[in-house]
């Protein structure tokens, strides 16, 4: 699989551009992942992807869509728990592009 | 008529899926792939229930360390089907009985059925995969 350089630091990818081994994850590797996917990181972002670390730290997947939608309403309010909310954060699907910048794998049943 | 129409044709049918679990949670991958099919099945809004039988029940208890063997420990993903709405948990009886296990043993909450219980249960269902 191919390896990327990130600050100084070689990690291994996806051929879709996902990390490997979560456990390498840090900000520099977001913020790489980030401008890949052509987002503009802002506090609200960082919001969903470290909602995003901690469903996976508690549940061991990446939540489809429609659960993290659910979710993050429960957590942070109506307001942003809503698809309007989260696809203008990340246009080209929440759960596939905050997933990988959140370096979790692609969430299951995603399609 | 294209594929896609009859795609959406399809859209809209709830069917009536149960997944049966029989064998321990590691050693082999039916446990791990059953539940990503499950997770799917559910993402298409499907009505489903899982079952958990003879050394299936493993794969709910508490307190797994599957560090030992450098597998993924997915035993956590099981309380994560509530929120993919999927609270139908059953647990046979019998199996439960024969390991000395009891609900205060599991993960998550589980409804505990009979055999009888079980066949009726299973004769309700549109489809039943076994893993």
């Amino acid at each position: 699989m191919p390896m990327v350089n990130i600050a100084g630091k070689e990690v291994e990818v996806d051929e879709e551009g996902y990390l490997v081994d979560l456990s390498q994850w840090n900000e520099d590797i977001a913020k790489y992942m980030a401008v890949e996917e052509k987002v503009d990181l802002t506090d609200s972002h960082w919001e969903v992807v470290n909602f995003l670390r901690e469903y996976y730290a508690e549940y061991q997947i990446a939540p489809a869509v429609r659960v993290l939608t659910k979710a993050i309403g429960k957590k942070l309010g109506p307001e942003k728990g809503n698809n309007k909310y989260l696809y203008e954060l990340f246009p080209y699907g929440p759960a596939k592009q905050a997933c990988k910048i959140a370096g979790l794998p692609k969430p299951t049943g995603c399609i | 008529m294209s594929d896609m129409d009859e795609m959406d044709d399809g859209s809209g049918v709830v069917k009536k899926f149960m997944f049966l679990n029989r064998k321990a949670p590691h050693g082999t991958v039916y446990a791990l792939e059953g539940l990503e099919v499950v997770l799917i099945t559910a993402a298409f809004d499907q009505d489903v229930s899982m079952v958990f039988t003879d050394d299936g029940v493993y794969q709910l208890i508490k307190g797994i360390d599957s560090k030992g063997i450098e597998v993924k420990d997915f035993s956590k993903t099981y309380r994560a089907l509530e929120g993919y709405d999927v609270e139908k948990l059953y647990v046979d009886q019998a199996s439960m009985d024969a390991r000395g296990l009891t609900e205060d043993d599991l993960i998550v909450d589980v409804a505990v059925l009979s055999v009888d219980e079980m066949a009726n249960l299973m004769a309700e269902q549109d489809v039943v995969i076994s893993f």
